[in-house]
């Protein structure tokens, strides 16, 4: 039975600022990681990581903030890993990325052995006055728990902080020519490994987005390739802040629309609705690789100062 | 101060070194986390690599490093063609679960049919059904320049879904009362991947493997395509100028590692696993990218790195059900290994120098 009008539109924009904000979270990190001239695939391995570091800590100490730094810890500490490896061991950045992304689903499926089955405590959500009470823009805006809007300020700062100030400029620098970087006294290794702990850190807390509200429990391989879906993200985006935030809505969008549709009973079948979003990303790969290539110049390039 | 000072040309020694410190440092790493999981680092390390081999029971078990051995093997041939020439295929899992599709599915569209000819059959259309998954991201990639990473292994979750659909849908056994899977083909002699020789596990695939590492050599040792994959790795621009076509080179690598993969898969579904079900899929792979980087990206190499891998994953099944070794510290400990693998992979192009810092 098909009833698309069980299909409530203020629900679905609520929902999909929801199901946007994992994704919008990697997507910025890894930004800040690409613009730096690292390209680390190792996305999907620091999402699960913080995923079930996050879970393993709100559900200890029973608070969910504690559990988002966690995450944002966990996340930092195995992306240093990847830094030593393609900073200091010179290795290579795809290899890297996804033995770093092999060792996290392996590593958060033995950290979360004891924690199946179990509910997370609750994040509280926004509840402003007026606002949050407000037809159709209240439940839309102003009633979503606090990650949603660390997301949205995180856009305008990684916007802010990479076309506005000095740091930014560096680390753009840094990203496109590292040669030119290096000659101008930059420490081009200490930027790249300080965004490539920022890229880390923001991938846990999309990780532990997923665990602790957007389902929120804890399966093994939970992330089920949002951080794949970042990284393309970030490609669709042309590397810019302010499309990456486009481009995680527009996925948020068709994910819950999606799901939407499976439980409305659409006449399609669930398989084929469940492999939409993979297959509406490889459309948008597409459609935007016919465009100017603007990655960093420096891209997924070995730096080694030679003297 | 350490310093590393670029080599002029790799060091041999490092480059055949590297996987055994590699695999010395990962014991040593894993018997560290094995103990932190209360068990004796030891008595599981042993489990791991003594057991299967030497043990009490290594009559069954040795069969079984050429079962696991040979999709590896398989699979990481095809990736490392493409990984010598920087077209990096992530999607094997893929292309190894639709080859399993269409092989099975052609299998099953003769039963109950028997002839000889159903089983070459099978393979050709296993390595088609690959070969097709392949070419998607390899055709997007020469047509439109999109990055065949995100697009091979975007593909992976769509061949998941699409298993899911075929195994409860038009493959299921329709005998066999409503339970997911297809038709099992060790009841359908003329599409079973059988046992060659009783006893030993040789079975089509560990064939196709062989004979793939064979090929591999031959083509990247004696033949000028080999040369050209090897250069445009290494210097693509002077590859550009020798005359080297990037298409030709992508469409060759993935569709090849494409294919090889689905034949694996092929072989894997009508043998071990027996039947098309939701989850026959172990991750072969993704495995295998470990498999040809800890073989680095040598025919040979990869032949001795497959073998090791299935070791891990026999030796891990036992440490499971003797010390209640949990199963993702398995899957850590090899990914543990390409980590050390890397990570020491510096010294074959780097020498490491002590030097006082110098006063500019």
């Amino acid at each position: 039975m098909m009833d698309l009008g069980s299909i409530s539109p203020t629900l679905l924009l609520a929902s999909l600022m929801v199901a946007a904000t994992p994704i919008l979270l990697a997507a910025l990190g890894e930004l800040v990681v690409e613009r730096a001239g690292v390209l680390n695939l190792g996305v999907e391995g620091m999402m699960i990581t913080g995923a079930i570091c996050g879970f393993a800590i709100a559900v200890n100490t029973g608070s969910p903030t504690l559990g988002f730094i966690a995450a944002a810890l966990g996340g930092a500490a195995l992306s240093l890993l990847f830094a030593i490896l393609t900073q200091v061991a010179l290795a290579n950045h795809v290899a890297s990325g996804l033995a770093l992304t092999l060792f996290g689903l392996g590593l958060s499926a033995l950290l979360g052995q004891g924690y199946v089955g179990i509910k997370p405590p609750a994040t509280d959500k926004l509840d402003i006055p007026v606002l949050s009470d407000l037809p159709v823009v209240g439940p839309v805006l102003f009633a979503h728990d606090p990650m949603v809007y660390v997301g949205l300020a995180l856009t305008l700062a990684v916007w802010f902080v990479l076309n506005r100030t000095r740091a930014g400029l560096i680390l753009r620098a840094v990203g496109e020519n590292h040669d030119a970087a290096h000659a101008l006294g930059y420490k081009v290794v200490r930027v790249r490994v300080m965004a490539i702990l920022f890229g880390g850190a923001c991938a846990g807390l999309g990780g532990a987005y997923i665990s602790l509200i957007r389902v929120p429990q804890w399966t093994e391989g939970m992330t089920a390739g949002v951080g794949w879906i970042a990284l393309a993200l970030v490609v669709f985006a042309s590397w810019r802040a302010g499309r990456v935030m486009l481009g995680a809505y527009l996925f948020g969008g068709v994910t819950v629309l999606q799901l939407n549709l499976q439980a409305a009973g659409v006449a399609l079948p669930v398989e084929y609705l469940s492999m939409s979003p993979y297959i509406i990303t490889i459309l948008v790969l597409v459609i935007m690789s016919a465009e100017r290539n603007r990655a960093p110049a420096s891209l997924g390039r070995t730096f080694h100062a030679s003297n | 101060m350490v310093r590393l000072e670029k080599r002029p040309q790799p060091s041999k020694l490092w480059t055949y070194l590297t996987p055994l410190v590699a695999v010395i440092c990962t014991m040593v790493a894993g018997g560290a986390l094995f103990s932190l999981l209360g068990k004796n680092p030891v008595e599981a390390i042993a489990t791991i690599f003594w057991e299967p081999l030497f043990g009490e029971f290594a009559f069954y078990y040795r069969p079984q490093l050429l079962i696991k051995g040979a999709p590896l093997v398989l699979i990481a041939i095809g990736l490392s063609l493409g990984f010598r020439a920087g077209i990096w295929n992530i999607g094997a899992e893929g292309q190894f679960i639709i080859g399993a599709l269409t092989g099975a599915g052609v299998g099953l569209a003769f039963y109950p049919a028997e002839g000889w000819y159903i089983f070459p059959l099978m393979m050709i259309a296993g390595a088609f059904g690959g070969w097709v998954w392949a070419m998607i991201p390899a055709i997007l990639r020469t047509r439109f320049g999109t990055n065949e990473i995100l697009v091979s292994l975007m593909l992976v979750y769509v061949a998941e879904q699409l298993l899911a659909k075929m195994a409860l849908g038009l493959l299921r056994n329709p005998d066999g009362h409503g339970f997911p899977g297809s038709r099992n083909f060790q009841q359908y002699p003329s599409g079973h991947n059988a046992e060659l020789i009783t006893g030993t596990g040789m079975h089509w695939g560990v064939v196709a493997a062989l004979i793939a590492v064979i090929f591999a050599y031959v083509l990247l040792n004696r033949h000028i395509l080999g040369y050209h994959i090897r250069l445009a790795g290494q210097a693509p621009r002077a590859a550009r100028f020798a005359g080297v076509s990037p298409t030709r080179l992508v469409l060759f690598c993935l569709g090849t590692s494409g294919a090889l993969a689905g034949l694996a898969g092929m072989f894997e579904v009508s043998g071990p696993a027996g039947q098309v079900s939701i989850d026959f899929n172990v991750g072969y792979g993704f495995t295998a990218i470990i498999v040809a980087f800890l073989g680095r990206l040598h025919p040979v190499g990869i032949l001795l790195a497959g073998l090791l891998m299935a070791l891990t994953y026999i030796g891990g099944e036992i440490a499971q059900s003797n010390l209640g070794l949990p199963a993702a510290a398995i899957q850590m400990f090899q990914g543990m290994l390409l980590f050390f693998l890397l990570a020491i992979d510096v010294l074959t192009n780097f020498r490491v120098r002590l030097s006082r810092r110098e006063v500019v």
